[in-house]
């Protein structure tokens, strides 16, 4: 009832909705860095949205499943072959006993989110089961999947599977498989960059207007660049350095999910999933929450363009995204229900 | 009270912008008195130096449509439910063995204040600390109660490697380094304990609103306790 690594990959971990209600303690959520492929994801296999899954980062694994499971591959788009022959991504797939799941490079996007039915079976840390890389703990040990790694899925994971497919088909018995069986639909991709630069909204930060004025219109007028040494952690943003007005301190606060803040260099620093949970820098921006996924799909080296918002606008946002995940769970999930 | 929010799903209410040490106080029975309300959309209450922060999940069903509006009405809620409160009530003692081959800044710090290096352990252990803020990473307590004549700025170039269990200090604070992490403040000596252990419970050595009590120990104590 497990799934073997053979090569894991450049980055592999594992990850679900994150761990909340700890910040205070200075541990920080975590969480798949694009929450909305890890719910279609486990939509896709019939999980609730609270199990684990697999998210892959720009270079995939290569893992043999060593019982029969249904999975789902979303998020960044990639070359991914089972068994030899092309993984057919955003919708469930029954693979066999001892298939050999081979993936390369993403194409599109950069992280791709791979969930089994039942989700893998480690116990959750504080409440969650997802990797925090800064502090060593989560997740597989703490730390990135390695060669050999045995990841443990829940233990009638064939039976469950099987019965989750046969429910997908309409079919009663397909017992004995050993093969690779798909449906002929899948679900839409909804946080891939269509092209570059990609736009993201953002609310002026609370420091922002501790910027001087060539600063604060070149925030919004430039085109940045994710650098190689960008990670979980944050996002390192190339373009115009951004001056202080004075060079004030400011006393260490909290910091968030989407805070873009500015240390001395002046050079922006976006705050992602494994972020600190306080810093001392001024914060210039804070990104709307529904376009974060889009952003963690920017590979290093991928272009982005801040476009202001409001808080209202950021709320509406957030509804049209959520209604496009709704819709295509609806759409997926159907077959469960039954 | 100054309210801003952090974009579209958290709030925060700063209590002005120097550090004090009676407002920290109030912040952590504020926070208290919000958790135990246990609002469904809220995910984290985060007590800061000076302010307090929420993160809500903006995806919750029942998020209200001006979470700034109703995290104001929170605050006056939480003020007056949270009025009798006083720290913690818990005493955190923490041995620190504050030899040179720990206390890798001594001499710089004894320089700059001309206070003896043998006489800064001592002060640092007498004086009464008060845990303002756990953050950055987890389990780093931000101490204050700082004795005045130990205040060093921050170091002008920081180390890359702070030694786990570094307890170190800058302008009126210590802090208690949890992980090998980069860092700025002056090092003094190093604590044997694990300050944070995800399979302890509680987690955290420290939490705000704690006291917190240095007690000096030799390096054999700190070899025994490791």
């Amino acid at each position: 009832m497990s799934m073997r690594i053979l090569r894991p990959g450049l980055l592999t971990t594992v990850q679900d909705r994150g761990r909340f209600g700890l910040q205070h303690l200075g541990v920080v959520p975590c969480g798949a860095m694009d929450p909305v492929a890890l719910e279609l994801a486990n939509g896709l296999v019939g999980n609730r949205n609270d199990e684990a899954v697999l998210e892959i980062t720009v270079l995939g694994p290569e893992i043999v499943f060593e019982s029969d499971a249904l999975v789902a591959l979303c998020g960044a788009e990639m070359e991914a072959r089972l068994g030899g022959m092309p993984m057919p991504a955003n919708r469930p797939v029954l693979v066999g006993t001892g298939t050999v799941l081979y993936a390369r490079r993403t194409t599109l996007g950069s992280r791709a989110y791979l969930a089994v039915a039942g989700g893998i079976a480690l116990n959750p840390m504080l409440g969650s089961r997802s990797t925090y890389l800064p502090a060593k703990f989560g997740g597989l040990e703490g730390r990135a999947l390695r060669a050999g790694d045995v990841l443990p899925l829940v233990e009638n994971v064939s039976s469950l599977s099987q019965k989750r497919y046969a429910s997908l088909r309409n079919k009663k018995d397909i017992a004995g498989l050993r093969t690779v069986r798909t449906v002929s639909w899948s679900a839409p991709t909804l946080t891939l960059p269509a092209r570059e630069p990609i736009l993201i909204h953002a609310m002026e930060g609370r420091h922002h207007e501790l910027f001087d004025a060539a600063a604060r219109r070149a925030f919004f007028d430039a085109t940045w660049k994710v650098t190689p040494d960008s990670n979980r952690m944050g996002f390192r943003l190339a373009g115009p350095v951004l001056a202080r007005a004075e060079a004030l301190e400011i006393l260490s606060e909290p910091a968030c999910l989407g805070t873009v803040q500015v240390p001395a260099n002046g050079l922006p620093i976006a705050l992602m999933a494994d972020h600190q949970t306080t810093g001392g820098y001024p914060k210039i921006a804070e990104i709307a929450a529904a376009d974060l996924p889009r952003l963690a799909q920017l590979a290093p080296g991928g272009s982005v363009q801040f476009a202001r918002c409001t808080l209202e606008q950021a709320r509406d946002l957030r509804l049209v995204l959520r209604q496009r995940v709704d819709a295509a769970l609806r759409s997926l999930t159907w077959g469960y229900q039954k | 009270m100054r309210l801003s929010p952090l974009g579209d799903a958290a709030v925060y209410a700063e209590f002005g912008d120097q550090l004090d040490l009676e407002t920290n106080q109030s912040l952590q029975a504020l926070a208290v008195a919000l958790r135990v309300r246990a609002i469904p959309w809220i995910r984290d209450v985060v007590p800061a130096l000076c302010g307090i922060a929420v993160h809500v999940d903006p995806y919750h069903p029942e998020l209200p449509a001006s979470v700034l509006e109703r995290f104001e009405s929170l605050l006056q809620e939480a003020f007056k439910s949270a009025s009798k409160f006083e720290g913690s009530g818990r005493i955190v003692e923490v041995p620190v063995c504050y030899d040179p081959v720990f206390g890798l800044d001594l001499k710089e710090i004894s320089e700059r204040t001309s206070v003896p290096e043998e006489e800064i352990s001592k002060r640092h252990a007498k004086s009464q600390h008060l845990v303002l803020m756990v953050g950055f990473s987890p389990g780093q307590p931000y101490i204050g109660g700082l004795d005045p004549k130990l205040s060093v700025p921050r170091r002008a170039t920081p180390r890359t490697v702070m030694p786990a269990g570094s307890v170190a200090i800058a302008n009126a604070q210590t802090a208690v380094y949890p992980y090998e992490t980069p860092g700025g403040w002056s090092i003094i000596g190093r604590t044997p304990l694990k300050v944070f252990d995800p399979l302890r419970e509680p987690a955290s050595l420290f939490a705000p609103g704690d006291r917190v009590r240095f007690i000096a120990i030799t390096r054999e104590q700190f070899e025994k306790l490791q």
